[in-house]
């Protein structure tokens, strides 16, 4: 959004022409906040096709785990120990005699769910503190960032140790320690940008126009300024996905045997020099799932930056 | 005498923030299941005992009454006595603190290191063939969890080629040094990704502002303006991003010094929780937030150094 100062425009303030001229930039304001239908999104952005391939692979496999593997992901055979990756064991088998592809296969949801579900609170909550913090400023904007400022004095890590140290382990745990540790990324991005909305044009038009605190947030501002926290969020998938599985890689967070790709890594640890395939394989899956979130991401910044 | 008074000013504000801190993790850490008396005494609980124990460590006080008492110990720099350990919190940090603060240390050297040579090659190459491998390469570093690309290289470095030490820390000065090679790297990696995406869009766009064609108009040397000019004004934004990441490495730690046997405080931190050690919970997450704190007054420093418009002791918006 532009954001130089129309002098012209404050200088007649008048009523009735401004009035006009804010009717108009309002509406422009609510029009820009539409998608462009021109070119279909995924010719506009190769990163975004991919990606979203990549992803949708994976939804897959969530969904059909029975589609990807015949086994049975509890089923353990003691005579198949510690076997290396072959045409029946695609990932080779553990420690247990576990087969390790359909315990990764059938880990594809509970891995996504924790990524997700991670995110869509601490996004909401964020960005709608960040937006009132920005619109409003004064008092509610200070303590909103008081508070924000002691969430982000810890490292996201260790604060999210600590909640697990007190709610104890679980997938349900897990997750409310990631809400508590995500929201503060979104409150800064909306905030920063609310602050430099809020002296738009159309913003100013809005106001001149008597439009209600509420109306001018959700509908003038809020579509303006949330296209980075909703970039930001791809990668925070990613992220989430990588602290769940790491808490579980520390023993802290899905428990086992449930199948999980942090803890199906951490299984392999002690392995690493006899069996490795138990470790790298899938955590390669891994970096195939980041790598799709990752793309959809830069895919997500291509096109909402090309709006600018 | 003008940034004496900023710095003072900062770490003044600091102080705030890391009662809060205090406050909470001491809150958080009464709400813990089961209480440290019952930890030390385990699965044969003698009512006597446990009592004892109880009124021994001040746990029959009131909540505000405990905070005091803690709150005075701790400005005395007295963190308690560990249950598992049975030894000084304090005395147990202070050696695992300086594992932690050099493996984070060498991490931020290896990521300024690589991500500056290649993110500036990235922006000044864009759309060349060595923009494209190193974009590639960051990619898949940003997707990569960093426990794996720790487990790949023990694989390959420690156990394949046997050139650096698998685990442990080390007795002497070069041997810490050569077990920090690894886990540092490790810890480097996605920040390394991060930052050479980050340099490479701050170079595009640095190259396209007016004062760089201004530059070349009053006919400066490609090198002045690649240095004065493109990379000076590239790295302002790169330097609160690098704090952020150094925040992040501290995360990171925690896992790394467990995959690489590293006794930091990020590894105390984890036994602490798994054997309901609170003292030392307690200990370790406060010893976190200063070291955030400190990076986070370093990094406004640097960021004033490097643009001089940002005038020290301004309010912030």
């Amino acid at each position: 959004m532009s954001q130089s100062d129309d002098k012209g425009f404050k200088a007649d303030a008048t009523p009735t022409p401004a009035g006009e001229a804010a009717a108009e930039l309002a509406a422009t304001a609510e029009e820009a906040s539409q998608p462009e239908k021109r070119l279909s999104p995924f010719r506009r952005s190769p990163s975004l096709l991919v990606g979203t391939i990549i992803v949708a692979f994976f939804v897959l496999m969530a969904l059909f785990p029975q589609l990807f593997t015949s086994g049975d992901p509890y089923a353990l055979d003691g005579s198949q120990m510690l076997l290396p990756p072959s045409a029946d064991h695609l990932m080779g088998t553990d420690n247990f005699g576990y087969d390790i592809w359909t315990r990764v296969v059938y880990a594809t949801s509970l891995d996504l769910i924790i990524g997700v579900a991670s995110v869509s609170l601490p996004f909401v909550v964020g960005v709608l503190l960040g937006l009132l913090a920005g619109y409003y400023g004064g008092k509610l904007d200070s303590i909103i960032m008081r508070v924000l400022d002691c969430f982000v004095a810890f490292p996201f890590m260790v604060l999210a140790i600590a909640i697990v140290a007190i709610l104890g382990s679980g997938v349900r745990n897990l997750i409310i320690a990631m809400w508590v540790v995500s929201w503060p990324e979104y409150t800064r991005l909306v905030r920063a940008e609310v602050l430099v909305a809020k002296q738009s044009e159309y913003v100013q038009a809005a106001k001149t126009l008597g439009y209600s605190d509420l109306r001018i947030m959700f509908r003038h501002i809020l579509p303006n300024v949330i296209s980075s926290s909703v970039v930001y969020a791809a990668s925070d998938v990613v992220m989430c996905i990588m602290t769940g599985a790491g808490m579980s890689f520390l023993g802290l967070g899905v428990p086992q045997p449930t199948p999980e790709w942090g803890a199906i890594i951490s299984g392999g640890k002690s392995f690493i020099t006899t069996a490795p395939w138990i470790s790298i394989l899938p955590g390669l899956m891994m970096a195939v799932v980041g790598l799709g979130l990752s793309l959809v991401g830069d895919g997500l910044n291509d096109l909402l930056r090309t709006k600018d | 005498m003008k940034s004496l008074r900023y710095l003072l000013k900062r770490i003044l504000q600091m102080i705030p923030v890391l009662f809060v801190a205090v406050v909470v993790i001491f809150l958080l850490m009464r709400f813990l299941p089961g209480d440290s008396a019952l930890a030390t005494l385990g699965d044969k609980i003698d009512p006597r005992a446990y009592e004892a124990i109880k009124e021994e460590r001040g746990l029959n006080a009131s909540i505000p009454e405990q905070f005091a008492i803690y709150f005075s110990n701790l400005l005395q720099g007295d963190m308690g006595t560990s249950v598992i350990y049975n030894e000084k919190v304090s005395a147990l940090i202070g050696t695992r603190m300086v594992t932690t603060i050099c493996l984070a240390l060498i991490a931020t050297i290896f990521t300024v290191l690589i991500s500056l040579p290649l993110g500036y090659l990235a922006g000044v190459k864009r759309d060349k063939p060595a923009d494209a491998v190193i974009r590639v390469f960051a990619l898949i570093g940003l997707s990569s969890p960093a426990f794996w690309v720790g487990l790949l290289l023990l694989i390959v470095f420690g156990v394949q080629l046997k050139l650096l030490p698998v685990s442990g820390w080390g007795r002497s000065w070069p041997a810490h040094f050569r077990a920090l090679i690894l886990p540092g790297m490790t810890l480097a990696f996605s920040s390394i990704a991060v930052l050479i995406r980050n340099i490479r869009n701050n170079v595009i766009d640095v190259q396209e502002a007016d004062y760089v064609d201004f530059g070349r108009s009053k006919g400066l040397s490609n090198w002045a303006i690649s240095t004065g000019y493109v990379l000076r004004n590239a790295l302002i934004p790169t330097v609160t991003l690098l704090s952020l990441r150094i925040i992040g490495m501290l995360s990171g730690s925690v896992i790394i010094e467990n995959i690489f046997g590293l006794p930091g405080i990020g590894a105390l931190l984890v036994q602490a929780v798994t054997g309901r050690d609170y003292a030392v919970v307690q200990g370790c997450v406060i010893v976190f937030v200063i070291i955030v704190l400190v990076v986070n007054v370093i990094t406004d420093f640097l960021y004033s150094v490097l643009d001089h418009r940002i005038q020290l002791g301004g309010d912030e918006a």
